[in-house]
């Protein structure tokens, strides 16, 4: 590990009835690390996301964010800490603008909401102008929500996440539902724009050519366990993640 | 750089706009008024009504903006209105302003209770809860001797900053304090609309779920509307009593709620003029029907309600209010 470390899970553990969504879980992330999760269908890569926000909480184990174990924390109070999380299927205000999305965003981060101060006051919208620039939604502005096409949507569901400046992001399938050639312009947008400001992020990921060129460290989920830890090479090689995740070793040639 | 020009002009416009508002509020305000001096005793009356009830409809608006209707708001309509009258009543508490305002905070009392409550609740749950509130109200008023049960009681002529008001000018002087009063409450809310409260409340109609992540608090978004809502609601009723004279425990009805809500559909959740537009259609309306077809009046206003859902689905206020909203905008590109 490189940097400081920013979060850390230690034998997390997770059931809904008898399946195991989380068993064992021990990570530890630094600071500035672009983390894949890999897994199939159900091997608890959404589990872990929605437990580090405190959507769900653990049925035993601890996370800490920082120094602070974050575990008993309601969803928002880690939300305010620095943890922000973008979604599979794009979570945004359909009938509002573009502009309008990024300016709800910013004022949810505001400490002091108002009565009185207009939601368009003029820092608000030079922010959300700069951070629409940065994802390339400059064009889009104006422009309904409702009537944009998927991958637009996909990148202003990023950018919204990223207006409280977080120190850890998590991206959830950020290139699910976006067409194979838009699948690297996309990702290429959302680091480029994330790079300046060397943030710590965690993306779930089925798409491996993706894994290998956006992840500095691949952890790999297997009902609910995790397999593998390790740089993408090393880890995609691994029979346990070939066999179980990628699907390139058939359980034939052994 | 242009970015950043561009949108400096942009608030420019804005404030400007703002301004704008304010000074078109103050104006029609004014306009009114001094039509009113000159109007047909009837109509300054219908036109009280119109915009003292436009008020609680307008809370009901503020509740639309973040996706819930109440069909309760008789409860506070009739609570800032027993408030007012009892005040007046018992208490030798006249004035006008300060009647309203009472009513206003009576009802806001009443209701912050339930405020944490009301505010985990949607779509039905949230209409038929407001309803279930208002008709323990009811219930509770027509049993209530004290405050003359089903039949009411009667309230005296207010004065205003010490002034009684002789016969001739009371009907005036309470429309000019009822439309003034409307009006402040009206910019108050278009404030409120535009503020970054209004906006998270608009996000929280559309996407609970993003709100709560972004670190927004839905519940007290919602919280906070159905206690200005009841503030709305209560000024409404105390300004109407004032006016009718007459309280009774129909003003907690559902019927009556019904028709707040009537009006919140008519006029639609973007603008606060079209609140009192419709409200005002709904006396003419009621005036004229209950005249010419005394019992079928209903039917004319279900009509027309009808012919605005269809052809007008977001209210009236979408007739001006879309291309008012697209110029400060900055009108697209």
């Amino acid at each position: 590990m490189s940097g400081p470390e920013l979060l850390r899970a230690m034998g997390v553990e997770k059931r809904f009835g008898a399946v195991v969504a989380a068993s064992e879980i021990n990570i530890a992330i630094a600071v500035g690390e672009r983390v894949s999760l890999i897994g199939s269908n159900g091997a608890g890569k959404t589990t872990f996301v929605n437990m580090i926000t405190g959507y769900l909480k653990p049925d035993s184990g601890h996370i800490f964010f920082g120094e602070r174990d974050i575990t008993p924390l309601a969803p928002r109070d880690i939300t305010r800490l620095g943890v922000a999380r973008s979604f599979q299927i794009p979570q945004l205000c359909a009938e509002l603008t573009v502009l309008d999305n990024m300016l709800v965003a910013f004022a949810c981060h505001d400490n002091r909401l108002s009565f009185w101060q207009p939601a368009r006051k003029a820092g608000a919208v030079a922010s959300a102008d700069t951070l629409l620039a940065r994802f390339r939604l400059g064009e889009h502005r104006d422009r309904r929500v409702a009537e944009l096409p998927g991958g637009v949507r996909k990148l202003l569901d990023i950018a919204m996440a990223l207006t409280g400046s977080p120190k850890l992001l998590l991206l959830d399938e950020p290139t699910s539902g976006v067409s194979a050639e838009e699948k690297f312009p996309m990702m290429d947008i959302v680091m480029t724009a994330l790079g300046a400001e060397a943030m710590t992020v965690l993306f779930v990921e089925h798409d491996m050519d993706i894994v290998e060129r956006y992840a500095n460290r691949v952890v790999a989920f297997y009902s609910g366990r995790i397999i593998a830890d390790a740089a993408p090479g090393v880890a995609l090689a691994a029979d346990d993640v070939r066999r179980y995740v990628t699907g390139t070793l058939q359980h034939a040639e052994h | 750089m242009a970015t950043l020009a561009g949108s400096a002009a942009r608030e420019r416009a804005n404030a400007s706009s703002n301004t704008r508002f304010l000074l078109a509020g103050v104006a029609l305000t004014l306009l009114l008024v001094l039509a009113g001096s000159v109007m047909p005793k009837w109509l300054t009356f219908l036109i009280t009504l119109a915009a003292s009830h436009g008020l609680v409809s307008l809370g009901i608006v503020l509740l639309m903006r973040g996706g819930v209707v109440s069909f309760g708001q008789g409860l506070v309509f009739a609570v800032g209105a027993y408030a007012a009258a009892l005040a007046f009543n018992k208490l030798g508490f006249t004035d006008a302003v300060g009647l309203a305002l009472l009513g206003g905070v009576a009802a806001t009392l009443i209701a912050a209770p339930f405020a944490p409550l009301l505010s985990r609740y949607r779509g039905i749950f949230f209409a038929m809860l407001t309803l279930a509130l208002s008709m323990v109200a009811y219930g509770v008023l027509v049993k209530t001797e004290v405050l003359g049960g089903s039949d009411g009681f009667n309230m005296g002529r207010p004065t205003l900053f010490g002034q009684t008001l002789p016969d001739a000018r009371v009907g005036f002087v309470m429309y000019a304090v009822t439309i003034t009063f409307a009006a402040a409450l009206a910019l108050l809310a278009r404030v409120y609309f535009d503020s970054t409260r209004g906006l998270i409340t608009l996000a929280v109609r559309e996407n609970e779920l993003r709100v709560e992540y972004l670190g927004g608090s839905v519940r007290r978004s919602m919280a906070i509307n159905f206690v200005l809502a009841a503030f709305a609601g209560g000024a409404g009723g105390a300004l109407t009593v004032m006016s009718l004279g007459h309280i009774d425990p129909n003003f907690s009805y559902w019927t009556t709620s019904g028709e707040f809500v009537f009006v919140a559909i008519l006029a639609g959740w973007q603008s606060v003029l079209a609140v009192f537009v419709a409200s005002t259609v709904l006396e003419v309306v009621r005036s004229f029907s209950s005249l010419y077809f005394p019992n079928t009046w209903q039917l004319a206003l279900g009509l027309f309600l009808l012919f605005v859902i269809r052809f007008l689905p977001r209210g009236i206020g979408s007739l001006w209010f879309s291309r008012v909203w697209f110029r400060r905008l900055g009108g697209g590109q």
